[in-house]
């Protein structure tokens, strides 16, 4: 007969924990756990020793002392009497307003270049290519070193605006300044009225959103194609500058001035940032040049010529044939440049940004001696952030990808 | 396979680890060098020439306190350490000394549980302003851009200036002294503070130092000295009388040239006391008889050291200050040597 | 009709015409420049902004670079000279400290009349990863491959060479257990025995029998120790060292990813997501500033080894990423195919499964290296001597205090050729595979 017949049910043997695959998996990873739990125990262990032995305990009550050290980029109100928790918080928000500038500028640029590598025109591939190779194969550190000393001695110093004949003189009508130590703007000064433009302008944004859905539905629906961009910039300018004058220029500015030592009034953005925000927008973008390239050799020149055999034009293609199908390809090499570019923002130090590595990771670690608590906390604030980046990424991934039915 | 690098490294390095104990000299002779923590490179006081040898006026103490120990000035594994990381280098025991233009202060000393064992330079933060600014005090510079290092007791004290005259200020910091020099001379900030050992010694690489002044102002007392782990006191006792042996050996006009000669047995019994000939101090630290004579043959008392390196001859061109004996109404003072 | 003919066609050509040179605009370099940079407006704009971008780059470092003087002892020497050839006002580069101090930026502090030994390792080093990198290589120099780190480690830090040896045979008696101990006493055993064995032996044997066979033969070089190492040789021991030990700590991270067992896999994804979370920077912090308090109290081994460690985990959780891309991309029925033979996990993967997924991985794991490489200049921060921190310590002299762009430059150039052609080279090895593939 060759019917199979159930095996004679077995008493459980030991050996079976090794030899049987059922229970062999079980058994290693039991082994791995313990093995796994005895090697943190190790190291918790020697830790608690360690510090015993150098007299110090584990805590961080020094995020509650006086920091005692100013910082000059800050976006919350700091001064050298708050706390070093506020310090560290202060450098949280430089690294995130860092990265946040930097992975929009690196995606600009990226787009630009790998666009611009595979153009027809010799030279301007030539140059994108020395672009994209010269960034991608030398150090970070020594780029963001390099842009900062560029910035520093090819720009003019405040005191070149002195005098009858200045050196320098300030561009846009006299409203930008810059300088060695940063470029200053004017700033926004909020009178009354302000909160209403601000409603008006937040609603024409949302009119904005609203036409473009109109105009897909109807693009879909009846196949006319509405103006959106024109209404779009229209929305986006004439009712704010309508309620501007209506309401009496509630909104003026703030011009930077020479006083002093240095500008003062407006905004200034510091050499530091700037510098760092080039550099690593620029080391970045690099990288993204090459993912954007190779993505859009990835769709295949049947599609290109598909769609001009529609009659599609070079732009619409371009918008609704090639980068719809490009983007599938670029996106999750995009995330992980996004993620380089926010570590690698931890090198801030190099030029004096005053990010949450030079903040807490830095002088309040070298002030206090709490090394063990404050790595552990910068760790912790990157290995967050950096799964919040990847996640918010993979959602936006998921909702792109082709959806197979 | 290839896990072995590892693994060999692991072998040798074992074979030469230390221990963290507190028989740091034991170890150290047991290691055939010293281990010195020094800066990253600050002119004068710490940096390799040509041939790669370190040389500085910290370099010297080093040199020093291993030709105490071993009779050998060349004994000593020099070990760069930043501002962030030499005081775990020292806690840790990868440096058995750490002669790095370290501030003497109550916390550290206390609270993060190091030996300051003297000092070997009486320093002050100061400034340096272009003298195009016409800034004559450092009360005037309400509203300037600062140049700083950071990692350092100057931000501190910075800050402590600026709002207790109730002035505003705008911070740079910066990782490297050399980096802070790019900025300043390129007019990115209008003042350069550290301490005014370091302003004079970068003023003096200056294509122009005529055109660039230091302000009189001096905002803050900055003893900088060696320093060991707290709790090994035989240890400190060494390096404290290495540098006490140089500082004296000044005062008691022994030199380089004239040790040898002096060492065969003189009038005056502090100098054989200190030389060895008369006594046992090198015994009651644990080291031979000629200790003394030998730190000083190889690095010359502290006068020398001082003019070898930082002093009036040298491009850099500190003068003693503060740091004259205090026969000459300076602040260097050795415990006698009984 | 003929005639017919002859009044009709007035004219007929019996010869071909000598083919006509095409228009001006259609030929040469005429054509070459309109078709490829001005064919149309855009373009135009383009190219006249590039050509702009070119002059103001070059016209501004060229003259810098090429007056650049070669033969000073300092940075005054150089100003000197300056003032006498150019005026004061000129700007030139001052060369002379790379003359001055290459063999520092190089190399560090080794010795200098041993540089040989840095150079013959990197050349071992070249050898030995030949049959890996390129096809037409005898085989037999795989031998040479697993000897490679021990010579290597035994030419840069020198000493007796009995150390490395006797480690060495370490892996020669795991590999002996591994193979014939299946036989004897079963292979759980064998396994078991293959891990215990080793480690016992380095931990207790390996110390007295290197100090015994170094007294009956002392065979050694000149040691070096690690605090002379420096410079772009210090990048490289990093960079190549951390690569190589990462690579079996990667494919067990890769493995443990692809595994069903809940336990091992959460450890390996927790492992790779925590690691690739933070920046390098703050793991060579810890490396620097917290390792010794995770470490048995006492235990203190010297800063390069501290990084070279935490360097290799970092490098680890990358190439773990770079294998699982490669372990993911075999087809299925590589897989099932293995399975159909009746191998067991591991043996389908070491003959089937491995040996194919990391032939793919390589061009991955090449720009891993090539990352990490660039990546060591960060450990600076810690005070290691890398070419940026030898950048600090040269200007930290007297003589050279002041000095910026030459310095970089030389760096920069230095990377850029090592980085360049790695890339190059990967680039080459993707066309292959993808050829091979189709």
């Amino acid at each position: 007969m060759a019917t199979m017949t159930e095996p004679p049910a077995e008493a459980f043997r030991l050996s079976q924990l090794i030899y049987d695959t059922r229970y062999r998996s079980l058994t290693i990873q039991v082994v791995a756990f313990i093995l796994i739990m005895a090697g943190v125990f190790w190291l918790a262990n020697n830790t608690v020793q360690n510090l015993q032995e150098l007299g110090k305990d584990f805590n961080f009550g020094f995020l509650g002392q006086r920091a005692g050290y100013d910082i000059n980029q800050r976006l919350i109100e700091y001064s050298n009497d708050s706390t070093h928790a506020r310090a560290a918080l202060v450098g949280i928000l430089n690294t995130l307003l860092v990265a946040f500038l930097g992975c929009i500028l690196a995606t600009i640029l990226g787009v630009i270049a790998g666009v611009l590598r595979l153009s027809k025109n010799w030279i301007v591939s030539r140059l994108m290519g020395v672009y994209v190779e010269g960034f991608r194969n030398i150090p970070t550190l020594l780029w963001i070193l390099i842009v900062f000393a560029i910035m520093t001695e090819a720009t003019p110093q405040p005191r070149d605006f002195r005098g009858e004949n200045p050196e320098a003189s300030m561009i846009l009508f006299d409203t930008v300044a810059i300088t060695n130590r940063g470029i200053f703007i004017p700033a926004p000064v909020w009178g009354e009225g302000a909160m209403v433009l601000i409603l008006v302008f937040l609603a024409s944004l949302a009119g904005i959103f609203a036409f473009r859905r109109y105009a897909r539905k109807r693009q879909e629906e009846t196949g006319v194609i509405l103006p959106v961009f024109w209404v779009s910039l229209g929305l986006f300018f004439i009712p704010s500058i309508l309620f501007y004058y209506i309401l009496g220029r509630p909104v003026t500015l703030d011009y930077p001035e020479l006083a002093g030592f240095n500008f003062t009034g407006g905004t200034h953005l510091r050499n530091s940032l700037i510098a760092l925000w080039l550099a690593l927008s620029l080391y970045t973008g690099a990288f993204i040049a090459e993912n954007v390239r190779s993505g859009i050799l990835a769709v295949s020149k049947g599609q290109t010529e598909a769609a001009f055999a529609l009659g599609l034009r070079p732009n619409r293609t371009m918008n609704l044939v090639i980068l719809p199908q490009a983007l599938r390809v670029i996106i999750p090499p995009l995330i992980s440049q996004y993620l380089n570019l926010t570590k690698n923002s931890s090198l801030a130090i190099a030029v004096g940004y005053m990010d949450v590595r030079s903040t807490l990771g830095g002088i309040s670690i070298n002030q206090t001696g709490r090394e063990l608590e404050g790595m552990l906390l910068l760790g912790l604030f990157y290995l967050v952030t950096s799964l919040i980046i990847s996640g918010l990424m993979n959602i936006y991934n998921q909702s792109i990808k082709l959806k197979e039915r | 396979m290839k896990k072995s690098v590892l693994l060999g490294t692991l072998a040798i390095a074992g074979l030469a680890a230390g221990f963290a104990s507190a028989q740091t000299l034991d170890e150290v002779q047991a290691r055939g060098s010293l281990n010195c923590g020094v800066t990253t490179g600050l002119v004068g006081f710490a940096a390799p020439n040509a041939s790669g040898e370190w040389e500085g006026f910290d370099v010297g103490l080093c040199r020093a306190v291993a030709a105490a120990v071993f009779g050998d000035a060349t004994a000593v594994n020099f070990v760069p350490t930043t501002g962030q990381t030499r005081f775990t280098a020292l806690a840790s025991g990868e440096v058995d000394m750490l002669a790095r233009n370290t501030t003497w202060t109550f916390s550290r000393d206390v609270d993060l549980r190091f030996e300051f064992v003297g000092i070997n330079y009486y320093d002050g933060q100061g400034f340096m302003v272009p003298r195009e600014l016409g800034v004559a005090s450092a009360m005037e510079l309400d509203g300037a851009t600062v140049c700083i290092q950071t990692g350092t007791t100057t931000e501190l004290n910075l800050a402590d200036f600026f709002s207790s005259n109730g002035m505003s200020y705008e911070p740079v910091p910066i990782e490297t002294n050399a980096e802070a020099q790019q900025q300043y001379l390129a007019g990115a900030c209008d003042v350069y503070t550290t301490d005014a050992s370091g302003l004079a010694a970068t003023r003096a690489t200056f294509e122009d130092p005529s055109a660039h002044v230091v302000l009189p102002e001096i905002i803050s007392k900055e003893p900088l000295g060696p320093l060991v782990r707290h709790g090994d006191n035989e240890w400190g006792d060494i390096v404290r009388w290495t540098l006490n042996a140089l500082i004296a050996a000044e005062e008691l006009g022994i030199t380089s040239a004239n040790v040898a000669e002096l060492a065969s047995g003189t009038d005056n019994p502090e100098i054989n006391r200190l030389l060895g000939t008369e006594g046992e101090l090198g015994g009651m630290l644990g080291l031979s008889s000629d200790w003394a004579q030998n730190a000083i043959a190889a690095v010359g008392n502290y006068g020398q050291l001082f003019e070898d390196n930082i002093g009036e001859s040298t491009p850099i061109g500190l003068s003693r200050g503060l740091n004259a004996q205090w026969t000459d109404g300076g602040l260097l003072y050795s415990p006698p040597f009984r | 009709m003929s005639d017919v003919h002859a009044q009709t066609v007035s004219y007929v050509r019996e010869t071909m015409l000598p083919e006509a040179e095409p228009p001006v605009t259609e030929r040469g370099a005429i054509k070459w420049l309109r078709e490829n940079l001005f064919s149309s407006w855009l373009n135009a704009i383009l190219t006249i902004l590039s050509l702009f971008v070119i002059y103001y780059v070059l016209s501004h470092t060229l003259g810098w670079m090429l007056y650049g003087i070669w033969d000073a002892g300092s940075l005054t020497e150089c100003r000197q000279i300056r003032n006498e050839l150019y005026g004061e006002d000129a700007s030139v580069a001052c060369w002379a400290v790379l003359a001055d101090r290459w063999d520092q930026l190089l190399f560090g502090f080794y010795p200098q009349d041993l540089y040989w030994r840095p150079v013959a390792a990197l050349l071992v080093f070249f050898v030995a990863v030949s049959p890996i990198l390129f096809e037409g290589v005898p085989r037999k120099l795989f031998y040479l491959t697993a000897a490679a780190p021990f010579i290597c480690f035994w030419l840069i830090w020198g000493g007796t060479i009995w150390g490395p040896i006797v480690v060495a045979l370490g892996f020669v008696i795991a590999g002996a257990i591994f193979r014939y101990g299946a036989e004897m006493v079963g292979p759980l055993l064998a396994i078991i025995g293959a891990f215990l064995v080793p480690i016992l032996y380095w931990l207790l044997l390996a110390g007295p029998l290197t100090g015994m066979l170094n007294s009956i033969a002392p065979i050694g070089m000149q040691y070096v120790s690690s605090d002379e190492i420096g410079g772009f040789m210090l990048a490289f021991i990093i960079g190549i060292t951390g690569i190589i030990l990462s690579f079996p700590l990667g494919i067990l991270l890769a493995l443990g990813r692809q595994s069903d067992l809940f336990i091992i896999n959460k450890t390996c994804v927790t492992f790779i997501e925590v690691i690739r979370g933070v920046p390098l920077i703050v793991w060579l912090f810890t490396a620097s500033l917290l390792l010794n308090y995770f470490l048995p109290p006492g235990t203190n081994f010297d800063l390069l080894l501290r990084v070279i460690i935490m360097v290799t985990f970092f490098a680890s959780a990358y190439m773990a990423e770079v294998i699982r891309g490669g372990l993911a991309a075999l087809p299925r029925g590589q897989y099932e195919g293995a399975d159909s033979l009746g191998l067991n996990y591991w043996q389908s993967m070491q003959l089937i499964i491995l040996p194919q997924a990391l032939k793919i991985s390589i061009p991955g794991i090449v720009n891993t290296f090539i990352g990490l490489f660039k990546d060591t200049t960060l450990v600076v921060f810690v005070g290691l001597s890398d070419p940026i921190g030898f950048s600090n310590l040269i200007r930290a002299t007297t003589d050279w205090n002041g000095i910026y762009w030459e310095l970089f430059i030389f760096i920069g150039l230095c990377f850029f050729i090592c980085c360049f052609s790695m890339s190059k080279y990967s680039q080459f090895l993707e066309r292959k595979l993808r050829t091979e593939h189709r």
